[in-house]
C-alpha cells in the first residue's frame, strides 16, 4: 500500500489531537507515516503507533526552535524524498499552512487548504472544503505532482489502529534558507486550563454584548460547568475585553465544535466564517432581529446577563 | 539608497454580497461587487508607516494580480497614499490556483525590484494564507509573516508573531517577505487630496508575456487543483426561538439536556 506523509503537531511529546484526527484520514488512503520535529518528538512515537502510523520519522535540532518555519520544511522535505508518499498531510493551523505552501512549491505539487474531509478515489485524495463562509461545500483535487492538503481540527474521529510502529531518526540537511528568520524572543502563552479552542467539543463564546472585561467571568463560569472552551468576537476583543488568541472568526480561529453557544454576538457573516460548521449552534441575544439566529437550532431572545447565570446553574445542579 | 516596499494587493467580492460559483467552478465575479480586500489594507497601512519613518526615502508600490476591474483595488491603494502601481492582467490568468498566483507575483515583485514585499494575513475569499510563503519560497528571501507589529531598522526587519502556542519577536535581514495581520493597526482612510492625487499616479500594466510566463503554467487549465463539485450549503434548518420571560437560562439547560450535552 502507499504511504502517506503525517506532519505532527506537538508539544514536548504530546500529540495534539488533530494529527490523531490526521492519522484516521490518512489511513483512507494508504500507511500513515509519522514525521514528528523538535523537541520530545521520540515520545510522540507510541501514540501515534496506537492510531496507525506504520512508522515515525523523528528530528530534534536547535534550528526548529530558534528559526521560523524553514527549519521545518527542510525536514518535511527529507522525510518525502526518503518516502516518496502518496500524500503529505498537514495540521491546518497557522504555521501547517505555511510549511505545507512551502513543501507544495519546491516539490511542484498542488496545495488544498483547510479541508474538512477526505476520501481516496483512483485518482488520489479528494477533499472537502467549505468556502465563502461556509455558504457552499465542495470536493476538489490536486493535478499536479504529489498532494499538499492541510486538514482543519475536528474533521475526522480519533480513531484506535494499533500497529507495531517503528521509530527511524531523519537526517536533515538545513538549507541557506533555514536560518534567514531569526527568533529573537519567545514568551509562550499561558495555559488557562481550559480545551483548546480548535479542538474543543464545546465553545462557549461571548461578544460586545458582554459589555466588559470583567463580565467576561459569566462566559468563562457557563464555559467551565460544560469543560468548554471559551471564544470572543472581534468586537470584544478589539476593546481588549478578551486575548485575540481566542477570536473566532475570518481573521481568529475557525472552529467546527459539537456545540456552539453564542451569547452578545450579532453574528456578522466574519464571525460566521468562524463558526458556521458547528454541529449545533445556539444564541443569547437580547436583539430578535440579531442574524446569528439564521442559524441557530436553539436561541434566546433576552438579556445575557439574566440568561446565561441561570443556565449555568442549571447545568451545576444537574451535573450535581 | 532609497527602500523599495511592494506591497500585494487583492481585489475580492465583497464578503457581505452573496458569493457563488461560475459555470466553470472559478469565482463568479460578475454578479458581485469587487474591492480591495480589507486585509490588504492593513499591508498598505504598513508600508506607508514604514515609508514615513524613512523620511520620504522609500517608494510604495502595489501590485495586484487580476481582471480589469482589479484596478479598483489598485485606486483604493494608491489613494491611500502609495506611489505607484503594478497591475498583472491577462486573459490567461483566469482560474490560476495559489501556486500560479505565487509563480506570478513572484515574477512581477522581481520585475519590479523590491527590498521589502508586505502582503496582507490572507485573501478574505480564498481564505488559504499560503501566498506570503510561497513567495518567500519562490523569491528565496526569509519570511517574516503573521506580524501584529512591524518595523525596519536599517537593513533588519523586525516584528511581532503572535502564534498558537506562544508569542514571537522575529528578525531577518532585507529583503523579505512580510505578511501582516489585522492586529497591526487601524487601516487610514484616503483623504479627498489623497483621491485626487491617485488620479495621476502611474499604473503600470503587464501580462503573461512581459514576465515570461508560459499560458499554460498558469491559468484554469495550468492549475495544480482542480475543484470537481461546489454545493450551496443547504440552509440550517429554523431552529426554535424562545423569549426569555424569565426562565430562558432553564429552557435552554432543558434543550441541552435533550440533545445530551449535558
Ligand atoms: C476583514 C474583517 C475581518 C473580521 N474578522 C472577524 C473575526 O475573525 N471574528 C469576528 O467576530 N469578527 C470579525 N470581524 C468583525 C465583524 O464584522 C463584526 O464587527 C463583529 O463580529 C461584531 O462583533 P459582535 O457580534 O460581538 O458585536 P455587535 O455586532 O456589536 O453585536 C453585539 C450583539 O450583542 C447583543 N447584545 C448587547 N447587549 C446584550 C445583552 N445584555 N444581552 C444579550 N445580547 C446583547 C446585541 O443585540 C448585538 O446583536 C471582521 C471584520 C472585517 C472587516
Ligand atoms: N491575486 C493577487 N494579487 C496580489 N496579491 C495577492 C493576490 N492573491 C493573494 N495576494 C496576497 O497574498 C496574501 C495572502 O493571500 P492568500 O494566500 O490567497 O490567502 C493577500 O493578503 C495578498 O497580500
Amino acid at each position: 500500500m502507499a504511504e502517506v506523509l503525517v506532519y505532527v503537531d506537538h508539544v514536548d511529546g504530546a500529540v495534539r489531537k488533530p494529527t490523531l484526527e490526521l492519522l484516521t484520514l490518512a489511513r483512507r488512503i494508504g500507511d500513515p507515516v509519522a514525521v514528528a520535529l523538535g523537541a520530545g518528538a521520540a515520545d510522540t512515537a507510541a501514540t501515534l503507533a496506537e492510531h496507525g502510523a506504520v512508522k515515525v520519522l523523528t528530528a530534534d535540532a536547535a534550528e526548529f526552535t530558534d528559526y521560523l518555519v524553514v527549519p521545518k520544511v527542510d525536514a518535511l522535505q527529507a522525510a518525502y524524498d526518503s518516502v516518496s508518499p502518496a500524500a503529505v498531510l498537514v495540521p491546518s493551523s497557522a504555521e501547517g499552512k505555511e510549511i505545507a505552501a512551502r513543501l507544495a512549491v519546491r516539490i511542484g505539487s498542488g496545495l488544498i487548504t483547510d479541508a474538512i474531509d477526505l476520501t481516496a478515489d483512483d485518482q488520489g485524495p479528494v477533499a472537502t472544503q467549505s468556502v465563502f463562509a461556509a455558504a457552499y461545500t465542495t470536493k476538489s483535487r490536486i493535478t499536479k505532482g504529489t498532494p499538499v492538503i492541510t486538514v482543519k481540527p475536528n474533521s475526522a474521529p480519533v480513531e484506535p489502529a494499533a500497529v507495531a510502529g517503528a521509530v527511524e531518526e531523519l537526517a536533515v540537511t538545513f538549507g541557506e534558507a533555514a536560518t534567514g528568520t531569526k527568533v529573537v524572543a519567545r514568551t509562550p502563552r499561558e495555559s488557562t486550563g481550559r480545551p483548546e479552542l480548535t479542538e474543543a467539543a464545546i465553545v462557549v463564546s461571548g461578544g460586545r454584548g458582554v459589555n466588559g472585561a470583567e463580565n467576561f467571568a459569566i462566559i468563562e463560569a457557563l464555559a467551565d460547568s460544560l469543560g468548554a472552551a471559551v471564544g470572543a468576537s472581534r468586537a470584544a476583543v478589539d476593546a481588549g475585553w478578551y486575548p485575540h488568541s481566542n477570536q473566532v472568526g475570518q481573521t481568529g480561529k475557525s472552529v467546527s465544535p459539537q456545540l456552539y453557544i453564542a451569547s452578545g454576538i450579532s453574528g456578522a457573516i466574519q464571525h460566521r466564517a468562524g463558526m458556521q460548521t458547528s454541529k449545533t449552534i445556539v444564541a443569547v441575544n437580547k436583539d430578535a432581529e440579531a442574524p446569528i439566529f439564521d442559524l441557530v437550532d436553539y436561541g434566546i431572545v433576552g438579556d445575557l446577563f439574566q440568561v446565561v447565570p441561570q443556565l449555568t446553574e442549571a447545568i451545576k445542579a444537574r451535573k450535581g | 539608497m532609497s527602500l523599495r516596499i511592494v506591497v500585494c494587493v487583492k481585489y475580492v467580492p465583497d464578503a457581505t454580497g452573496d458569493r457563488h460559483f461560475a459555470d466553470d467552478l472559478t469565482l463568479d465575479r460578475d454578479d458581485v461587487d469587487g474591492l480591495l480586500s480589507e486585509l490588504d489594507e492593513y499591508a498598505v497601512e504598513q508600508a506607508l508607516q514604514i515609508a514615513g519613518d524613512h523620511d520620504g526615502d522609500a517608494e510604495v508600490t502595489v501590485l495586484t494580480v487580476g481582471p480589469e476591474d482589479a484596478k479598483d483595488a489598485l485606486r483604493k491603494a494608491l489613494s491611500m497614499g502609495a506611489d505607484k502601481a503594478v497591475h498583472v492582467e491577462d486573459d490567461d490568468l483566469h482560474g490560476t490556483d495559489a501556486l500560479g498566483t505565487s509563480l506570478v507575483l513572484a515574477k512581477a515583485v522581481e520585475k519590479t525590484g523590491y527590498d521589502l514585499v508586505i502582503c496582507g494575513m490572507a485573501s478574505t475569499d480564498g481564505t488559504m494564507g499560503v501566498l506570503p510563503a510561497m513567495l518567500s519560497e519562490r523569491l528565496g528571501v526569509p519570511q517574516v509573516t503573521l506580524l501584529s507589529e512591524v518595523s525596519v531598522d536599517g537593513s533588519t526587519v523586525k516584528g511581532r508573531r503572535d502564534g498558537d502556542a506562544a508569542t514571537v519577536q522575529l528578525e531577518a535581514s532585507l529583503p523579505a517577505v512580510v505578511s501582516v495581520t489585522d492586529q497591526s493597526g487601524e487601516a487610514r482612510y484616503p483623504s479627498f487630496k489623497g483621491i485626487m492625487a491617485a488620479k495621476k499616479k502611474p499604473v503600470e500594466s503587464l501580462d503573461l508575456g512581459d514576465l515570461d510566463i508560459e499560458a499554460g503554467d498558469v491559468g484554469l487549465e495550468g492549475a495544480w487543483t482542480a475543484v470537481d463539485s461546489a454545493t450551496e450549503r443547504p440552509a440550517r434548518t429554523a431552529g426554535t426561538i424562545v423569549n426569555d420571560e424569565g426562565k430562558g437560562g432553564d429552557q435552554l439547560a432543558e434543550y441541552l439536556v435533550s440533545q445530551k450535552f449535558i
